[in-house]
């Protein structure tokens, strides 16, 4: 009951005022185009009669909620899930790059975290390359990527995983830094009081002390992976995934799939997000976390 | 007291300078000191004077920059590795991941002791601080007394003779405190073990102590040295004593000789 009047309520409230705004702006942005082919057509409606017409243009300048509603529903659960067009498959297509770069994402950011900790060199010498590496847009890296890859023959899910990569290493890297970092002097202290060797401080006290850092960026991390992915196959004429409908929608106009293909998309951060969430607190839990 | 055993503790011209951005401080400055076996002291002295530096040096968690220093004949560094000491801190400091258990059981790990030998040390140390039933339970499920009798079973787990204590009942109530100290001078009783305590209590220190360090700030330095005459057996109510008075204000007298109370 107390999660329905403190969650629920607020969200779906707000959720209801985005849908109006987007009505409004739906029949604004739809009227121009509308007005022309009435024109044209030398048609007149009624002020309702208009409305309708604006929200039920094939291919809107911004479709109206219902239309993307419908659209994304036969296109999830109405097609077989082999089709190239259902939605289901190609969230998949995404998911599973998605899922490999987060993975390579993760252990590069853990290792280079490790390698930054203990290495003074390295902490020296690594980061601000680090950083750098952020700061460059990932539209203009990602084709590099690909040709690069293709050139040596690497074609596939590995150029877009290596993307997702990229950009999912960093929030881990960032953290672990921090979260073997975070164990207090008196912690440390005490391990030194056990002359306990450098091996033991690391697994006994810095890698246990670091999980919660770990499952917080990696939350980030899985949300940078799903962009990468998606970015991923932009440039690459791929023709599957969620990247690969967004362009083909573009190319053809059809905004009510790109917008499909945008909530598809969402819904997959969401859900990864969620379970990368999950995760963390099972093993928060399993840590003998307090219950919050 | 115990002039003829072998010192644990032995300090000689020790002193210790802290290089700050505000210029070099003066934490220990000339510090004589011999600590024999079995003995319970207490270092006391406001806040500053070096008393929790100069058990940092014991533990060899600091270097000292002039004198001498050896602890079971060995210097600091020695004596660490040997593990010679247990070190209790001002706060509990156990690990949140770890049940007590694990957390008693962590410096076995570390020695590398198999499972049955640890299960047998925890459950002798946790008898000890009277911590028994509460094995399985996370630190967050306990009170801070509790909490900090777990980090004493910690430090005893070891079984090293030497026990380093810096101000370990100082974040806990006067009630529970008064508990405490009781229970620690049963368990000094039982396992014979030398005690160095750190305190800002005089209190604490003159119902504990066989022996009172007095130290004061500004360079740290010890001030005074006061062999308790009470007996070793002592219930709460000999803090009312006329003896037990007297030794207090020979602490104060000695704390406030040192300490200038003008600025």
């Amino acid at each position: 009951m107390d999660t329905f009047r403190d969650k629920l309520i607020p969200v779906t409230s707000i959720l209801l005022g985005v849908v109006v705004l987007w009505y409004v702006f739906a029949v604004i942005l739809n009227a121009p185009f509308q007005r022309d082919l009435d024109r044209r057509a030398n048609e007149t409606s009624t002020f309702s009669e208009f409305i309708g017409k604006t929200l039920s243009q094939p291919k809107p300048t911004l479709p109206a909620p219902h239309q993307v509603a419908v659209n994304f529903f036969e296109n999830t659960f109405l097609r077989p899930i082999t089709s190239t067009r259902s939605l289901v498959y190609n969230a998949w297509v995404t998911l599973s790059s998605t899922l490999l770069g987060f993975a390579f994402g993760t252990a590069l950011g853990i290792i280079i975290a490790v390698g930054i900790v203990h290495v003074a060199t390295l902490d020296r010498s690594l980061m601000p390359w680090i950083i750098a590496s952020q700061t460059i847009p990932i539209l203009a890296v990602a084709p590099m990527i690909i040709v690069v890859l293709a050139a040596i023959g690497v074609t596939g899910l590995i150029p877009k995983a290596m993307i997702s990569t990229y950009l999912s290493f960093f929030p881990v890297t960032v953290g672990m830094v921090k979260g073997l970092r975070s164990p207090e002097i008196m912690h440390l202290d005490l391990m030194h009081t056990y002359n306990a060797s450098a091996s033991q401080t690391f697994w006994k006290l810095r890698v246990p002390a670091s999980v919660p850092f770990l499952f917080t960026s990696m939350k980030v991390a899985v949300a940078a992976s799903l962009v990468g992915a998606i970015v991923g196959e932009l440039p690459t004429g791929a023709v599957a995934g969620i990247g690969a409908k967004l362009l083909a929608g573009a190319y053809y106009s059809q905004s009510i799939d790109i917008w499909s293909a945008l909530v598809a998309g969402s819904v997959v951060a969401a859900l990864l997000v969620m379970v990368v969430g999950i995760a963390g607190r099972l093993v928060d839990r399993a840590m003998g976390g307090r219950p919050a | 007291m115990t002039g003829t055993s072998p010192a644990v503790v032995s300090a000689s011209k020790l002193g210790l300078t802290f290089q700050t951005n505000d210029g070099p401080v003066q934490a220990l400055s000339n510090v004589d000191l011999t600590i024999g076996k079995g003995e319970f002291v207490s270092f006391i002295g406001p806040s500053g004077c070096g008393k929790t530096t100069l058990l940092r040096v014991i533990a060899d968690l600091e270097k000292p920059t002039s004198g001498t220093i050896s602890v079971n004949g060995m210097t600091p560094e020695q004596a660490r590795e040997k593990r010679a000491y247990g070190y209790v801190f001002q706060a509990a400091a156990l690990f949140p991941w770890r049940t007590i258990e694990r957390n008693v059981a962590l410096p076995l790990e570390i020695i590398g002791l198999s499972r049955v030998e640890q299960a047998e040390r925890i459950r002798r140390t946790m008898e000890l601080v009277n911590l028994s039933g509460f094995e399985k339970k996370y630190p967050w499920q306990l009170s801070g007394g509790m909490q900090q009798r777990a980090s004493i079973a910690r430090a005893l787990a070891f079984d090293a003779d030497l026990l380093l204590m810096d101000e370990p009942f100082g974040a806990l109530d006067e009630i529970v405190r008064d508990h405490l100290n009781e229970q620690l001078l049963e368990l000094w009783a039982r396992t014979n073990k030398t005690i160095c305590f750190v305190t800002h209590s005089i209190p604490e220190a003159v119902y504990l102590s066989t022996r009172i360090v007095v130290m004061s700030p500004r360079p740290g330095r010890v001030s005074d040295v006061i062999e308790s005459t009470l007996p070793k057996e002592r219930p709460l109510d000999i803090r009312e004593t006329p003896e037990f008075l007297a030794i207090a204000a020979r602490v104060r007298d000695g704390l406030r000789a040192g300490h200038s109370y003008d600025d």
